[in-house]
């Protein structure tokens, strides 16, 4: 009877004691908190970041098994991430609420979102030079995307053990972005650069082009590079949704029900990847370095690009417009329009910016799709 | 990697901005027709 009662008792301490044996899942309960605490006290990202932290403090309670083969995240990471379906099933929500009508007027700026994903393959050489291995390097790499679904959509598919890690980088470095961007874009500009005023987009665009626009980057994108299509592709059918005016319940369906329910599912199994014996190792604060890396070479690349395009157009760029060719939408593009006032009350490239900015959604796409198909070119994948 | 990844990236983006460029100029925006 005793010795039952003892045995009873014991069964609720064991996971006080496997707590003292493993350290790191204390650590990792902490981090869970932090990123709670970021979420909804700072208000970064908590979309994202409070399902995440609750996922981490889920997976590394000790004997938890919500991420065994039984467990109830299991069953969901089973069901969206082993299969790519839910980075997938954002894209369309993405689609639906993105206005390409910016990059439409000016479809020069789509040079800028393509300069704003250098940082992937520049990244990706980094860290294959630190000896990553190649999927896993590429997997970093695709934070320089700086834009969580993509990041999350390659990594899941080619180095599904760096989830945690390079899902956390990608979005707490897109939020980062005010912090991040401006000292290097104010490094790489001269003042007369940063105060010229660019003249405002007039342009209109007819709807006809903006619902052939999907279309047709689906049809190109696919064709150039196949790899990426089921990116492409969701993105695109969310804004053919949306432009055409005539499925008004789907498009709302896709940015708001489905975008939320898949969002809450994706941050839970993103958190309950970052068990503490798999995310506490030097490699993962060197994945968290290089994404940071990857983010400002595209600041830098964008900015870059943005000065070539003020000397090919006789100094009528302002170069900082550049730094938006990221995918981080619309914030890049409101970090260069409060850049660009702090430097010239007159300046108002907020629009020029967006137009940048959805290049740099549509450019992250592309520069996944393209990676994945010269890998896929040069046997490096399947 | 880096030629043809970059490369690549900045190619079809370029042809992406040709072929919007186009279709801009092929279906303009219509000035809204007055009521009669």
């Amino acid at each position: 009877m005793a010795d039952a009662i003892i045995n009873g008792l014991g069964g609720l301490t064991v996971g006080f004691q496997m707590l003292a044996v493993d350290w790191r899942n204390t650590v990792m309960i902490l981090v869970g908190f932090v990123l709670l605490y970021l979420g909804i006290k700072k208000d970064c990202e908590p979309l994202l970041l409070v399902p995440i932290g609750f996922g981490c403090i889920l997976a590394n309670i000790p004997l938890s098994d919500v991420m065994s083969q039984e467990g109830f995240i299991r069953a969901i990471y089973d069901a969206g991430i082993t299969t790519e379906l839910f980075p997938l099933l954002i894209f369309v929500g993405i689609g639906a609420m993105t206005d390409f009508g910016p990059v439409l007027a000016q479809p020069s700026t789509f040079l800028l979102g393509a300069a704003g994903q250098f940082g992937i393959f520049l990244t990706l050489l980094l860290a294959l030079a630190l000896g990553f291995p190649q999927l896993d390097a590429v997997a970093i790499g695709i934070i320089g995307a700086c834009d969580g679904p993509t990041a999350i959509y390659v990594t899941s598919k080619y180095a599904p053990h760096l989830l945690g890690a390079v899902s956390v980088a990608a979005y707490s470095y897109m939020s980062l972005v005010p912090i991040i961007q401006p000292p290097i874009m104010r490094l790489l500009t001269t003042k007369k650069e940063r105060e010229t005023v660019m003249k405002p987009v007039a342009k209109p665009v007819s709807k006809t082009t903006k619902m052939m626009f999907p279309l047709v980057i689906t049809i190109l994108g696919g064709i150039i590079a196949p790899k990426g299509l089921p990116l492409l592709g969701t993105i695109m059918l969310g804004n053919l949704m949306r432009e055409s005016g005539v499925v008004s319940r789907l498009t709302k369906a896709s940015e708001n029900e489905i975008a939320n329910v898949v969002t809450l599912f994706l941050g839970l199994c993103i958190g309950a990847t970052m068990v503490g014996s798999a995310f506490i190792k030097a490699q993962t604060l060197i994945i968290l370095a290089l994404g940071l890396v990857a983010i400002c070479l595209d600041t830098v690349c964008g900015v870059l690009m943005g000065k070539v395009m003020r000397v090919a157009t006789g100094g009528k760029v302002n170069p900082l417009i550049g730094a938006a060719g990221i995918s981080a939408f619309p914030m890049a593009a409101r970090v260069v329009q409060r850049e660009g006032q702090k430097w010239n009350k007159k300046s108002y490239l907020l629009m020029h910016a967006m137009g940048a900015n959805a290049g740099g959604q549509v450019g992250s796409v592309i520069a996944a799709a393209v990676m994945l198909s010269v890998l896929a070119g040069m046997g490096i994948i399947r | 990697m880096l030629i043809c990844g970059m490369g690549g990236t900045i190619l079809t983006l370029w042809i992406m901005s040709l072929v919007m460029g186009l279709l801009g100029k092929l279906f303009p925006e219509k000035p809204a027709k007055k009521e009669a």
